[in-house]
């Protein structure tokens, strides 16, 4: 079988790598950003989950439908949340208070 | 055309006993399974329908209770919706036929398919108990905060029903994204593939990306009810539209779980009975893709009413004409196919021709709601019931049915009664108009929707509607009689009943378990119906 | 047709391991599918609720514990290490070193699911559990209560998974103590651990925007 073997070394990178955005996940939302908070929180979040999917799940040696599969779950997401938003986002009345 | 008519050994004497068909891992046993399911399950359906339209006879609620009404329209819908309408053709035509058409031996999963017939009798069973145990009146949109805080029904057995059947639609659609993509003959390729295969893998898509949002939604509302939990609730700050959000983010799709289908079986039958390749395959093909992704950008035109944002109801609005397009083209090329072709009228034709007239009348006045302005005349009327009615009966159960009277020779290796048949399908069809016709006009002369009481001046329309929902429900038990009858009595059927081309056709009549007596290599195009190569074949 | 002698474990309606390999890879990749869109149900509803309610989601956030949230993390990232290289051992037909990772990956999901219920148990005597019993300041008393029936449905969403993932690390090491997952067929250790990584990656996104909102202010 044409199996890729992925060394382990890439492993224990990767792992070094998550652990290391989590210290610094946690280190930043000490330090206040305003806004930017939130962002640095989900690009780190975003970058581990990459890693883990590409490295851990194997997609990075993986066929194409693969790929097509794990960026559909995205983009279905993002239209979840991006139409559910513009309602949010543009509504003149808000809240329950 | 065809030596022996019946194979000595087939799925249906490989093996007897009643053990040999609840533990079966045959996908065309599996569907016959979920023909026996969604066969009942209509017609406790249409028990509930019978019940409605008899109250409706009169102006006056006098026949059941407001509250008693308010149960009977929601079990209606619930019923219908998530244990007929969604599993109907994809669950039994499809079951059957995916791997047949594309010359693959079973599902990539067969447990999984088993499973997944439990499950739907499972989540089946917990709405029953739900019904059984003082009902349901939230509507089968089980808005909130009305489901979370004020209904007093059996909210929570029934969602957990539907979140539970919600699992056996999943792994329905994951087993057949994975077979079409893994499985097919050598040969078979994608723009070889049967229309149907296009429509069920374009379906697959829905129900896998869409069910798990209805799944999670649901829990939301349990775990509201159950543990107090503010989601949906004013009193905490919570957003009851959110629910909407969430619900129609599913739901609207799943009418194209149904409709897409049902399209994929009108494909087969008008290339069938018109001898000719369906026009424009490519393009039919694409439109079904085309249809599962635009179904996920329309949900919030359900609710222009509900408070949404103005401007996210002008992007909504927009969206949702957009599926008009491949819808359209669909009509279209099928029209286009019959053009010149020789037309021939048996049974499922007329199906077929009653689907793109009553599918037809169906979308366009789903235009109608589409537009902001005229959507807000019409919401919460009877111009809604019938719009849906004519998607939902009109297209999908006229494609159920012309899909399984075209297949019953392949499905039983009998031939039904021919005349019959065609005297039902006329009988639906004209009951089917009686009915939901004059609901348009109810609509928009302004009856609402949901109340067992209207003024008088609506009667003449409501008795017609009623009068029609009659000779529907003959129509509908009539097939039901002479299929059965045909099991034991009715003729064999050869293996090419109607001389058309498709893997089906091209073993035996009812199939051997391993579909074919060998495995088949596919060297002809999709549809060709006068190449010498298949008209030999045949 | 291949007419070699069939592996034990190869089904009749396929014609190679490989091919049923394939199948059951994508078949659990589709089922991730679902499970994103799954949790993105209740993602959104997060999102709506944070953008709304700001001052009150930060306010709530802050009776959660940093510590235990880090390490909890920390030890599920370890776990998905581990489980990377059980796969790997099975691909390479190592049994022994298969069964030891699989071991490590349910300990360090049980430790995790520990620290979960030791958070929910404090949560549970500072009532802090939505409904009538619920205590908060009084300017985020209502709003509050959506962060707290969030973060019950998301983490304890995320725990049912662990627990199933649990359950399935079971089978797996049965599997491999009786011989079933070989070098030529370890598809089902490779299919578990996907399952096991996405879990992994529910968590990593609950963690910051759970434990870590509006940190800075105190």
């Amino acid at each position: 079988m044409a199996e890729h073997i992925v060394p382990t070394r890439v492993y224990y990178t990767i792992f070094a790598i998550l652990m290391l955005c989590t210290y610094l996940t946690v280190r930043i939302a000490f330090f206040d950003l305003g806004p930017l908070n939130v962002v640095a929180a989900l690009t780190i979040a975003v970058l581990k989950a990459t890693l883990v999917v590409l490295f851990f799940m194997h997609v990075k040696y993986s066929t194409k439908l693969t790929w097509a599969v794990v960026l559909g779950s995205v983009f279905w997401l993002g239209i979840l949340l991006a139409l559910t938003m513009s309602d949010y986002l543009t509504r003149a009345w808000r809240t329950y208070g | 055309m065809t030596t022996a008519l019946v194979p000595a050994r087939h799925y249906l004497n490989d093996g007897y006993g009643i053990k040999s068909w609840l533990l079966t891992r045959d996908h065309k046993r599996i569907a016959l399974l979920y023909l026996a399911g969604v066969t009942f399950f209509f017609f406790i359906g249409g028990a509930f329908a019978v019940l409605i339209r008899l109250e409706l006879a009169t102006p006056v609620g006098d026949l059941v209770s407001d509250e008693t009404y308010n149960k009977l329209f929601t079990m209606h819908g619930v019923m219908m919706v998530f244990f007929f309408l969604i599993p109907a053709i994809p669950s039994v035509l499809g079951n059957f036929l995916v791997p047949i058409m594309i010359g693959a031996k079973d599902l990539a999963f067969p447990k999984l398919n088993l499973a997944s017939w439990y499950i739907y009798m499972l989540g089946a069973a917990f709405t029953t108990y739900a019904i059984v145990t003082g009902g349901l009146d939230t509507g089968w949109t089980f808005y909130t905060p009305f489901s979370t805080v004020a209904s007093t029904s059996a909210v929570i057995p029934a969602a957990l029903g539907i979140f539970i059947t919600g699992f056996s639609s999943i792994l329905t659609g994951l087993n057949f994204i994975v077979t079409i993509h893994r499985m097919r003959a050598p040969g078979m390729t994608w723009f070889r593939l049967p229309l149907f295969i296009w429509s069920h893998y374009a379906t697959s898509l829905i129900m896998v990306l869409g069910t798990p949002v209805l799944a999670i939604t649901i829990l939301l509302v349990a775990a509201e009810r159950v543990f107090h939990f503010g989601f949906f609730d004013p009193a905490v700050g919570g957003d009851p539209v959110l629910f909407q959000h969430l619900f129609w983010f599913y739901s609207h799709p799943a009418v194209y779980i149904m409709i897409l289908p049902a399209m994929g079986v009108i494909s087969e039958l008008i290339a069938a009975f018109c001898r000719k390749p369906v026009y424009g395959y490519p393009f039919v093909a694409f439109a079904s893709l085309a249809i599962a992704v635009l179904g996920f950008l329309v949900w919030a035109h359900h609710m222009f009413v509900a408070g949404i944002s103005v401007y996210a109801a002008m992007i909504f609005s927009i969206l949702s004409f957009l599926v008009a397009i491949p819808s359209a083209v669909k009509v279209f090329n099928w029209t286009a196919t019959m053009y010149k072709g020789s037309v021939s009228w048996q049974t499922p034709m007329l199906y077929a021709i009653g689907f793109i007239g009553l599918f037809t009348i169906g979308g366009l006045t789903g235009l109608f709601l589409a537009a902001v302005g005229l959507d807000i005349h019409v919401t919460d009327t009877y111009f809604i019931v019938a719009h849906f009615h004519y998607i939902m009966v009109g297209g999908t159960i006229m494609a159920y049915l012309g899909g399984l009277h075209y297949w019953w020779p392949k499905i039983s290796g009998r031939l039904y009664n021919e005349w019959l048949a065609k005297v039902s399908a006329l009988v639906i069809f004209v009951g089917f108009n009686l009915t939901f016709f004059p609901q348009f006009i109810l609509g928009y002369l302004g009856m609402p929707r949901r109340y067992h009481a209207y003024p008088p001046e609506f009667q003449v329309l409501n008795v017609l509607s009623s009068a029609g929902a009659s000779i529907l429900g003959v129509g509908y038990l009539l097939p039901m009689m002479y299929l059965t009858w045909s099991l034991r009595y009715g003729r064999l059927a050869s293996a090419n009943p109607w001389g058309a081309v498709g893997l089906e056709w091209n073993t035996t009549s009812p199939p051997p378990t391993a579909n074919f007596a060998e495995p088949p290599e596919v060297t002809w195009e999709a549809y060709d119906y006068g190449s010498p190569a298949v008209v030999e074949h045949v | 047709m291949s007419d070699i002698h069939a592996h034990p474990a190869l089904a009749h309606h396929f014609d190679s391991l490989e091919e049923q390999k394939e199948a059951a890879t994508l078949g659990m990749w589709v089922f991730l599918v679902t499970e994103v869109l799954f949790f993105g149900g209740i993602f959104a509803t997060y999102a709506i609720y944070r953008s709304w309610y700001p001052e009150a989601f930060a306010a709530a956030s802050h009776e959660l514990d940093v510590t235990l949230g880090t390490i909890n993390t920390a030890v599920l990232i370890t776990s998905s290490l581990t489980m990377a290289l059980a796969v790997h051992a099975a691909q390479l037909g190592r049994r022994t070193k298969v069964m030891v990772f699989l071991v490590l990956t349910m300990a360090l999901g049980g430790v995790f699911l520990g620290i979960k219920g030791v958070e929910y148990y404090h949560k549970f005597t500072e009532h802090l559990i939505p409904g009538p019993g619920f205590q908060f300041e009084k300017e985020h008393l209502r709003h509050a209560q959506i962060f707290f029936s969030l973060y019950f449905m998301m983490t304890g969403l995320h725990a049912l998974h662990m627990i199933i993932g649990f359950g399935i690390m079971l089978v797996m090491l049965w599997w491999a103590w009786r011989g079933t997952i070989t070098k030529e067929y370890y598809s089902p250790i490779e299919i578990s651990g996907l399952y096991w990584h996405f879990v992994d990656i529910v968590w990593i996104f609950l963690f910051p925007l759970l434990y870590l909102i509006g940190r800075h202010a105190h």
